[in-house]
């Protein structure tokens, strides 16, 4: 069932606040084989200027994909979960995301549209302090592959 | 920085311990990053790297670069081409290279980033953009 425009607009509000942790900045950096002492070192932190430790590029990853995932499983917009994968990924960053961080995501639809039988899904995610200070914006395409592809 | 600027290259080894431990970091557990019989089910030649671990190496090339992390303003790729991963103790070479592609007048500059799997490129538009 292809996706219905109507949905271009459609908001999904926080569900939850994430707390960023300085275990969790240095478990992602080293799965990623970073030892930037900038995601390790509160010190070396706190010398370049940040209130703690900083989180790399990609991290906020951990509740982008959660909330995509919110959207994914709307039942009002029937995505096969297991034909869909990831076609683009961008993060727009306000300020690093640091350690001690209280973190909502705000997930938005922007587009919808059908190419050679796949269904595309454009979101953007604003993610903000508890506070409303904004940390980072992401990006992402979603492909639901068709049924033939 | 000028245009044209390389940045140091970075290769890794990515292997089905470094995606179970990716896993784990970034809380994504579809089973295509971890279990052959699932991936292959889905029509995947096998076990396929997280993108979004890909992307992350690709970050590491400007971080390194950089120093601060926090200079990278803005990061994005699209995925192109899947790592495959098989289950051995050599694991998939990824290749990254990058240079400055532009050097603009607010102070930023952006970066071009490649990343190459098995002689083909696996992201696309893989752009950094950093404060100078």
């Amino acid at each position: 069932m292809p996706l219905d425009p109507l949905f271009v607009g459609r908001t999904y509000p926080p569900e939850t606040t994430y707390e960023v942790g300085r275990a969790k900045i240095a478990e992602f950096a080293d799965a990623i084989g970073d030892d930037n002492p900038l995601y390790l070192d509160v010190e070396a932190a706190k010398g370049a200027g940040y209130a703690d430790v900083i989180a790399p590029p990609t991290f906020l990853t951990i509740i982008n994909i959660r909330a995509i995932n919110a959207v994914v499983e709307d039942p009002e917009l029937g995505l096969d979960y297991d034909r869909m994968v990831h076609g683009d990924q961008r993060f727009v960053h306000h300020r690093p995301a640091c350690a001690g961080d209280r973190l909502q995501v705000t997930v938005h639809i922007d587009d919808v549209f059908v190419r050679a039988g796949n269904d595309f899904l454009s979101v953007h995610a604003d993610i903000a302090t508890e506070g409303g200070e904004p940390v980072c914006t992401t990006y992402a395409q979603l492909v639901v592959r068709g049924e033939r592809s | 920085m000028n245009v044209g600027d390389e940045l140091p290259g970075l290769s890794v080894r990515v292997t089905r311990k470094q995606l179970v431990r990716y896993a784990g970091a970034s809380l994504d557990f579809n089973a295509i990053h971890w279990s052959e019989r699932f991936a292959t089910d889905v029509g995947l030649p096998n076990v396929i790297a997280h993108g979004m671990l890909t992307m992350a190496l690709g970050g590491r090339v400007v971080t390194d670069w950089l120093g601060d992390p926090g200079r990278v303003v803005e990061y994005g790729v699209r995925f192109t081409r899947p790592v495959v991963v098989p289950d051995d103790d050599e694991g998939a070479l990824v290749e990254f290279t990058a240079k400055v592609g532009e050097v603009r007048d607010d102070g930023t500059a952006r970066v071009d980033i490649t990343a190459k799997f098995d002689g083909k490129t696996v992201l696309g538009k893989a752009q950094a953009v950093v404060r100078a």
